[in-house]
């Protein structure tokens, strides 16, 4: 428990972003109207993968030697890729199908 | 200095994901509002290239380039009622990614860091189970998984040992690899009991959720390097996950507390019972 209690006031500064973001995160969609209720899904999807910031470091830190790191880093990369690209190509090409219908708003 | 211009471009990329996410939600901007979250995300990617000591970078442009190429791929020939797999897979893929960075940050940590050691478990966990659960959503709504009746009890069972498992691999203070996999595997099949009692047409709302608990471990994993890049768009996705899964309940006319946990083959006795509302 004093570990985890520790750990919390040496990262105040982190926590305070945690909270905030949450609130940022609330207050920035709050408004969206039904009809994008999918790209916009599809696009914090997108955004969800700036876990590949993560994969990039712990495959760019790991021993050159050791084989099993080197793989499960290399994975992590590549699936983080994919959510990356794959979520924003996905997400243009979802709000590319609104623009073709006026009519909706 | 190219640590100071590190920050800067993490903290440009953060601005640039909270415009795009703000532009997303409104139809006129929606576009935009895409284009500037991947601007964002191409900063953010550019900027760690330049996190020092970094090696591999062969092997790290090498996965960067087979991802980029199966990702745009499969996202431009999807058919456009198939993009709701595509995201479930896409967002999957984010999630196992988050976990594989566990698996292998698990080696490097030492043990009696039970802070970061908690997050650790937290983004492992989180993880495989948005990786598994999201592997069903896509199935279920592929036709491909039928809908299965689990028991919750059963399904709380594996979470709950799981956490035990974690808490014991926390405290003992010692490696245990062997148990950190047994880890993720039971946080696998919780993802797996967890989705599939829930019913086809709902699996839209709980794929916004998956996505919701990916953010969440894209910021654990975040805590775990100090970097502030992953910790703010994670939880920014996390929360504007839960609010939009909320909201797409609502439109929905239902409850989230009834789609996950009224499951789907329970409603046999008052049909219908998963309609509230009117």
């Amino acid at each position: 428990m004093d570990a985890i209690i520790n750990y919390i006031s040496v990262n105040q500064q982190e926590f305070y972003i945690f909270i905030l973001a949450v609130f940022v995160g609330i207050e920035v969609i709050s408004k969206v109207p039904t009809v994008l209720h999918t790209p916009l899904m599809s696009g914090s999807n997108a955004l969800s993968g700036v876990v590949i910031v993560g994969s990039i470091i712990v495959l760019g830190k790991t021993d050159p030697a050791n084989y099993l790191a080197l793989t499960l880093g290399f994975l992590a990369v590549l699936l983080a890729t994919l959510n990356v690209v794959g979520g924003f190509a996905v997400t243009n090409r979802m709000l590319e199908m609104f623009k073709k219908k006026p009519g909706k708003k | 200095m190219i640590l100071q211009l590190i920050d800067i471009g993490y903290l440009v990329a953060v601005v640039l994901f909270i415009l795009g996410i703000k532009l997303m939600s409104h139809p006129e901007s929606a576009r935009k509002g895409n284009s500037i979250a991947l601007a964002g995300m191409i900063l953010a990617i550019v900027v760690s290239f330049f996190t020092p000591g970094l090696n591999n970078i062969a092997l790290i442009l090498t996965a960067i380039a087979l991802g980029t190429v199966g990702g745009l791929y499969s996202a431009k020939t999807v058919q456009m009622t198939a993009m709701p797999q595509l995201v479930s897979f896409f967002n999957g893929m984010g999630g196992a990614a988050a976990a594989l960075i566990g698996l292998v940050e698990y080696g490097d940590l030492p043990v009696d860091d039970i802070g970061k050691g908690s997050v650790l478990m937290a983004s492992l966990v989180i993880g495989s189970v948005s990786f598994s659960g999201s592997l069903v959503a896509m199935g279920k709504l592929q036709g491909v998984i039928k809908d299965i009746r689990v028991n919750k009890i059963l399904a709380f069972l594996v979470l709950g040992l799981a956490i035990a498992l974690a808490v014991y691999v926390l405290l003992s203070g010692q490696p245990k690899p062997l148990l950190v996999y047994g880890l993720v595997a039971l946080a696998l099949i919780y993802g797996l009991l967890f989705v599939y009692p829930i019913g086809g047409a709902d699996m839209p709302v709980v794929i916004s959720l998956l996505n919701s608990l990916t953010g969440v471990t894209a910021a654990t994993t975040g805590l775990l390097y100090d970097n502030k890049v992953m910790l703010m768009g994670g939880i920014l996705v996390g929360s504007a996950g839960l609010l939009l899964t909320l909201l797409m309940a609502k439109a929905m006319n239902r409850s989230v507390s009834n789609i996950l946990f009224t499951s789907f083959g329970t409603a046999a006795g008052p049909a219908g019972s998963g309609q509230d509302g009117d």
